[in-house]
């Protein structure tokens, strides 16, 4: 069974420099899954996420491997239709609800706005759509809401807004970039409960960047994780919190604080294992060098 | 103070009334200056030369702020001076405002090579000291209002295209913009709808220092006299005339002084004032 979002071999350098940021990155995600993106800060996690959705900065540069979404490469398509696939099939819930919501617009149009200038429906069907939707994440009076101005609306109610927009066009891929870390911890378990119950409800595949193993453990089939813009492992949910296979992913499983044993199970990542993955990165981007070179 | 919906709502601000006020007067003088003067502003009569305001011992009925050495009303000349004053204002700040505010947008917002290409026009253009650039300027298109316009303009662009590329830079790092990327709309349609509406609250209070800054340049001008060839009056005109005389009559030197002072300190306030009361963020 083919994937429905592939990643295949995917590098991205900082242009000018030269300097790797994605280190041949290959994911699959299946239709209606969530696949989570686990690693450091820095490692890379969101970078995927923003290479899929067409909205790298210009200072990153993706300079080889293939992005296949449905079967087509979105890196050898015209830049214009790769704007209206994504738009028509995919969408992201941001990281920081405060920055997500134009400030200068209400609440409503942004949502509605895309349905009807991209999608084609008709205002009075957006509108309906919107209030269905706001109301299916729970928010009272969506009718008031969507009147509202982002600053009148807290954290929470923002990012279920997003949530809310995220889900408004029926997308088949989703890009989750880590939709929890802004918003308080009581906040962060509420609104988690809802992206899992409503990517299962819509059937929605999802990338979930996050660098809390305890999240994904919540939400995610699937993981893959990072370092230093390396995958070093992908495996199923269940296997990997059973067995993780590479070093690296047992150390940072290890280093998940538990609640019964707060001081005792904070492990940072040993010096041994940092220098192992080092190696390995430095190993492969000798290769990818000589590659550069050869051809 | 807080209305009905629990939102705190700022006063409007003593500053913004006294600037907006002074403006206003300003605005009403100008148009209406061949009603309201009490002279003709250009008429001497020398019986009638150097006299002091009203207040003062020698005044005269109708010449509330005196005259100068040739006998013209100084209250008349401020009121005429201040439709050119404000011709001045308005379209050299508006022409600037549009030229630098939208090359700072696509600089901020597109980056890449025409972020390259905007940043080190102004740069240069920087480089060179701003008065002697004008009045080269000047020498070359000759004088009269439009070369003083289009002087301002070509100074002045740099301010607004510096300012609007930092704050497009910081609106386009927002995620609201990557929202929009994503749902499909162009970047041009990214640039007007998401990104200018958050950057118009600070195009608004560059606007009005603009046109306060406008109302000097053209008052230095004025002042070397290269200005308005025609005998209207002007401000910095009438101040480089009351310097010859200001032993004698100061008042001819002071009351200009004081239209032009008040007149770009409001420009300034009104600005950050409308700003405050306006800001989407703070709003």
């Amino acid at each position: 069974m083919s994937a429905y979002l592939e990643i295949r071999n995917l590098s991205a350098v900082v242009r000018g420099t030269g300097e790797r940021l994605l280190r041949g990155v290959s994911i699959a995600l299946e239709a209606g899954h969530v696949t989570g993106l686990v690693g450091e800060s820095g490692a890379g996690k969101s970078m995927i996420g923003k290479a899929v959705l067409g909205i790298l900065p210009t200072a990153v540069e993706v300079v080889e491997g293939e992005i296949l979404l449905d079967g087509q490469d979105l890196l050898r398509m015209p830049p214009d239709r790769r704007r209206r696939l994504i738009g028509a099939t995919a969408a992201l819930i941001p990281q920081d609800p405060l920055t997500a919501l134009n400030p200068s617009h209400r609440v409503g149009p942004q949502i509605t706005d895309r349905l009807v200038d991209i999608l084609g429906w008709s205002r009075a069907d957006a509108e309906a759509r919107a209030q269905a939707l706001l109301d299916e994440v729970h928010i009272a009076e969506p009718a008031r809401v969507m009147k509202s101005y982002p600053h009148e609306l807290s954290g929470g109610m923002r990012q279920r807004i997003l949530i809310a927009a995220a889900f408004a066009a029926e997308p088949r891929l989703i890009v989750a970039d880590e939709p929890t870390t802004a918003l308080d911890v009581t906040v962060q378990k509420q609104i988690l409960r809802l992206i899992a119950e409503m990517q299962a409800r819509h059937g929605t595949a999802m990338l979930f960047v996050t660098h809390d193993l305890g999240v994904v453990s919540k939400i995610c089939q699937d993981l893959a994780v990072l370092y230093a813009g390396k995958v070093v492992e992908q495996a199923a949910m269940r296997d990997f919190f059973r067995a993780p296979a590479h070093p690296y992913s047992r150390a940072l499983l290890a280093a998940t604080p538990q609640y019964t044993d707060p001081t005792g199970s904070l492990r940072p990542v040993e010096r041994d294992v940092l220098d192992t993955v080092e190696a390995e990165i430095a190993a492969d981007d000798r290769e990818w060098r000589n590659g550069q070179a050869g051809p | 103070m807080r209305d009905g919906r629990g939102q705190i709502r700022r006063r409007a601000g003593l500053r913004l009334w006294l600037s907006g006020g002074w403006l206003a007067l300003v605005l009403f003088g100008a148009v209406f200056a061949p009603w309201v003067a009490p002279q003709d502003p250009l008429m001497q009569d020398l019986f009638t030369s150097r006299l002091p305001p009203f207040w003062m011992e020698g005044a005269e009925p109708g010449y509330w702020l005196g005259t100068d050495n040739l006998g013209r009303d100084v209250l008349s000349r401020i009121l005429h001076g201040a439709r050119i004053a404000l011709i001045v204002a308005v379209s050299a700040g508006a022409a600037t405002c549009l030229i630098g505010a939208t090359l700072g947008l696509i600089a901020g917002y597109f980056r890449g090579m025409a972020d390259i290409v905007i940043s080190r026009l102004v740069d240069i253009w920087m480089a060179f000291p701003p008065v002697l650039f004008a009045i080269l300027l000047i020498a070359v298109l000759g004088t009269g209002l439009t070369s003083i316009i289009v002087a301002i303009v070509v100074i002045d662009w740099t301010r607004f295209a510096r300012v609007v590329r930092a704050e497009a830079m910081n609106q386009g790092a927002m995620d609201y913009v990557a929202s929009a990327q994503v749902a499909g709309y162009s970047r041009l349609r990214t640039m007007l709808v998401e990104i200018l509406p958050n950057v118009l609250p600070t195009i608004g209070a560059l606007l009005t220092l603009e046109m306060g800054i406008s109302v000097i340049v053209e008052a230095i001008l004025s002042f070397v006299n290269l200005s308005i060839p025609t005998d209207d009056p002007t401000w910095g005109g009438m101040i480089a005339e009351g310097r010859q005389a200001i032993h004698q009559s100061w008042w001819v030197l002071v009351f200009p002084l004081v239209t032009l002072f008040l007149t770009v300190l409001s420009f300034s306030q009104l600005g950050e004032g409308l700003k405050d009361r306006f800001d989407p963020v703070l709003r």
